[in-house]
């Protein structure tokens, strides 16, 4: 799937860090950033950045959606590809972002052009970059967790476990219900946390079934919320975006 | 049946306490999903299938009032009658009408989700008349008084034994748990009712434009015997109900049928053209139908059209991890699950039901299951749209979000609020973990410990280090 109009020179890549990677999981951020240069791509992390606008977007403030996601759309222009570790926030600037400027021509279109160049990273990895091997180490038992939005949404449901694949020392267990919703859905957690904890229970149920000593997904979203409730249990399984199970050797919590 | 979608959330707490539905829904979802993944997978062209069911539908209802008006004229030249009812009140009213004017006493039912819809049953026995739902869930809702918690399987939230004790105490037969034996006793006590019954009432599946005809899906038989034994037959069809063709009807039948049960057909697939004719040996003397908007056609509208093309399948509700959760009750009215957050406020009103859209991840299982693709997810969001743009917002969340947004766009304001949130947390943070945030976020640290922001966010580690290190190892990638 590699573009018809490939660059005869570095790629420029923009990471699109989203907002949750921003505040609370950098580590995340610095894995993706180091893992993309070791690839041999020109990485920028352009600083106007803030969020995509999916919060409003999904809680039905159309209007202060807009206003934020306008700016990316200025922000990400004139890179080769904008690359985002979340299928949620890629799914907002590939398919949701669009439908907001639908009534603006001109937006539109550009709009559309950054959705044409905007991947999730394990997508942009193997279906763009083509990464066959990858030199990385992990010792541990990896569950994955499939996010909704990048697999029902982007349709990426392979291209994470390909990877994980190709880590050494790191088994990949089944997990049931891993395609299963994990109850976050952003302010829904916070909305309704008796549904969500319904649901959060269930996948953690599965988890323990599994017996992974480690939970991998590509979504931090869900990864706080999955985390966020072991860590009150007190248990020590650990939860990592797939971007730190590539890097060459992953560290324990 | 009444409306109690207001209170989803007291509801959905009630049902996640409840260990006997609790149960019953585990049932529920490893039964019908497998089975329908299964079949679904079994067809070769699933994709296809429903790709082209949803062009079917797609057309019908792009071309609604052509399609009824031509469905109305066939059926009125085979000897039926059509009746157009605006709302629920003036269908009732119809079949009130015509109960009387055929002198009945006694009415049998097949299951019926539009019936449901309009209370048909509470309102006729009002007027004196026997009704009895003859479909086995619905028979024993009725004698339980209760409502369906499942657009396929009425009775999914009830147990084997709790139906054995139903049958006890309301049939007054002898008390048992053999399930062959308590269809028997079903079966018998129905035979009984469907030999005496002068009107049958049925639902539609669906209604063929272009031969008059409407068919009816069933597995137990009792839609066939409501709809040929009594002299008259009812049949109540929501107005989405149509089909353009009878060659549109394979293709409608098996995504339907694989969807709900995972079955190639269903046991019954009856169609009905008309009432009985001269020649005929049996079948109702007169066939009436009665077209139901009730709050459709404002479903009509561009955006929201799509929840038009649902054929009832339930394959939605079995997938959708909230209703797996909290059953169908929680929802508060008919249709539950995910069509039912989508349906029910656009039917009965936002303001009546303005939980059901926001009470969802939007996960998209539904999308995937649906045998038609209706965007459900979009839909959802959607109506949430609407829910902002007419002020049924909490000024709370308005207000957040009107403050988020300036943030957003302020990027330098941004990264100082970071670290003004990391400092303000200092006293409350232990290694990096927050236990209670304060409202109105409490409800995120009911259950779980919330990260706490990086003491160095990103952005910072990359304006500091990161953006210094350049690309490091590995050959440079060229095109």
């Amino acid at each position: 799937m590699v573009s018809q109009s490939v660059p005869q020179r570095p790629w420029r890549v923009a990471l699109f860090a989203t907002c949750l990677v921003d505040a609370f999981c950098p580590e995340v951020g610095e894995a993706t950033v180091r893992l993309l240069r070791r690839l041999g791509l020109q990485v920028d992390f352009p600083q106007a950045q803030t969020c995509c606008g999916q919060p409003a977007f999904n809680a039905g403030f159309r209007h202060q959606a807009r206003a934020v996601a306008r700016r990316n759309l200025e922000i990400l222009a004139g890179y080769d590809y904008v690359v985002v570790p979340s299928g949620s926030c890629t799914a907002m600037l590939r398919c949701f972002t669009p439908e907001l400027f639908a009534d603006t021509p001109a937006l539109a279109a550009q709009a559309q052009a950054l959705a044409a160049r905007t991947y999730e990273l394990s997508e942009f990895l193997v279906r763009v970059v083509g990464v066959e091997r990858i030199e990385a180490t992990f010792a541990g038992k990896v569950a994955y967790h499939a996010s909704c939005h990048l697999l029902r949404e982007l349709g990426v449901k392979e291209e994470p476990r390909r990877l994980l694949a190709q880590v050494q020392g790191l088994e990949l267990v089944p997990m049931e219900l891993a395609e299963q919703c994990c109850g976050f859905g952003g302010t829904f957690a916070v909305k309704y946390p008796t549904l969500s904890d319904a649901m959060l229970r269930k996948k953690l149920a599965a988890l323990q079934r599994a017996g992974a000593d480690t939970l991998v997904s590509c979504d931090s979203g869900c990864l706080l919320h999955l985390a966020g409730r072991l860590h009150r249990q007190g248990e020590g399984i650990r939860v990592l975006h797939l971007a730190q199970v590539l890097q060459p050797t992953t560290e324990g919590p | 049946m009444r409306l109690a979608t207001e209170a989803f959330v007291t509801n959905a707490e009630r049902a996640l306490q409840d260990a006997t539905l609790q149960q019953a829904l585990t049932r529920l979802v490893n039964n019908f999903v497998p089975r329908r993944l299964e079949a679904m997978a079994a067809l070769g062209n699933a994709e296809e299938l429903r790709t082209r069911a949803r062009e079917i539908k797609a057309e019908a209802i792009a071309h609604l009032d052509v399609y009824l008006e031509q469905f109305a004229a066939r059926l009125q030249q085979l000897g039926g009658q059509v009746h157009w009812a605006d709302d629920a009140a003036e269908a009732r009213q119809i079949i009130a009408s015509l109960a009387a004017q055929y002198g009945v006493k006694r009415v049998v039912k097949g299951k019926s989700m539009a019936t449901e819809e309009i209370d048909l049953n509470a309102f006729l026995e009002q007027q004196g008349y026997e009704v009895l739902e003859t479909d086995l869930g619905e028979y024993i809702i009725q004698l339980a008084g209760e409502t369906p918690s499942h657009i396929i399987a009425p009775a999914i939230h009830k147990t084997r034994q709790q139906i054995a004790a139903l049958f006890h105490d309301k049939l007054g037969v002898p008390y048992t748990e053999h399930i062959p034996e308590m269809t028997q006793i079903a079966r018998r006590t129905l035979r009984q009712h469907f030999l005496q019954a002068d009107m049958g009432i049925t639902g539609v599946n669906f209604a063929i434009a272009e031969t008059g005809s409407i068919v009816l899906v069933t597995n137990e038989g009792n839609g066939r015997l409501s709809s040929t034994l009594p002299r008259l037959h009812v049949a109540v069809m929501g107005m989405e109900k149509i089909i353009p063709r009878l060659a549109d009807l394979p293709v409608m039948l098996k995504v339907l049928t694989n969807s709900a049960t995972g079955q190639k057909i269903s046991s019954y697939v009856t169609l009905i053209t008309g009432p009985r004719r001269a020649t005929d040996l049996d079948g109702p003397e007169a066939l009436h139908v009665v077209i139901l908007d009730n709050g459709r056609t404002r479903l009509l509208h561009e955006e929201t059209r799509e929840a038009l093309y649902c054929l009832r399948c339930g394959a939605c509700l079995n997938v959708c991890p909230i209703y797996q959760n909290v059953g169908g009750h929680a929802y508060g009215w008919v249709y539950p699950g995910p069509i039912g957050a989508v349906l029910t406020p656009m039917l009965v009103g936002l303001d009546r039901a303005a939980h059901l859209p926001r009470a969802s991840t939007l996960c998209g299982a539904c999308r995937e299951a649906c045998p038609v693709k209706i965007d459900l997810p979009r839909l959802l969001l959607h109506l949430r749209h609407d829910l902002v743009q007419t002020r049924r917002v909490s000024p709370v969340e308005r207000l957040l979000f009107a403050l988020w947004a300036w943030l957003m766009q302020h990027p330098t304001l941004y990264g100082w609020a970071l670290r003004a949130a990391a400092w303000l947390q200092t006293p409350f943070a232990r290694q990096g973990w927050l236990r209670r945030l304060p409202p109105p976020f409490a409800g995120w640290t009911q259950f779980r410990d919330f990260r706490a922001v990086a003491t160095r966010p990103f952005r910072q580690r990359w304006q500091e280090t990161l953006r210094h290190e350049g690309a490091s190892g590995g050959e440079t990638r060229h095109g």
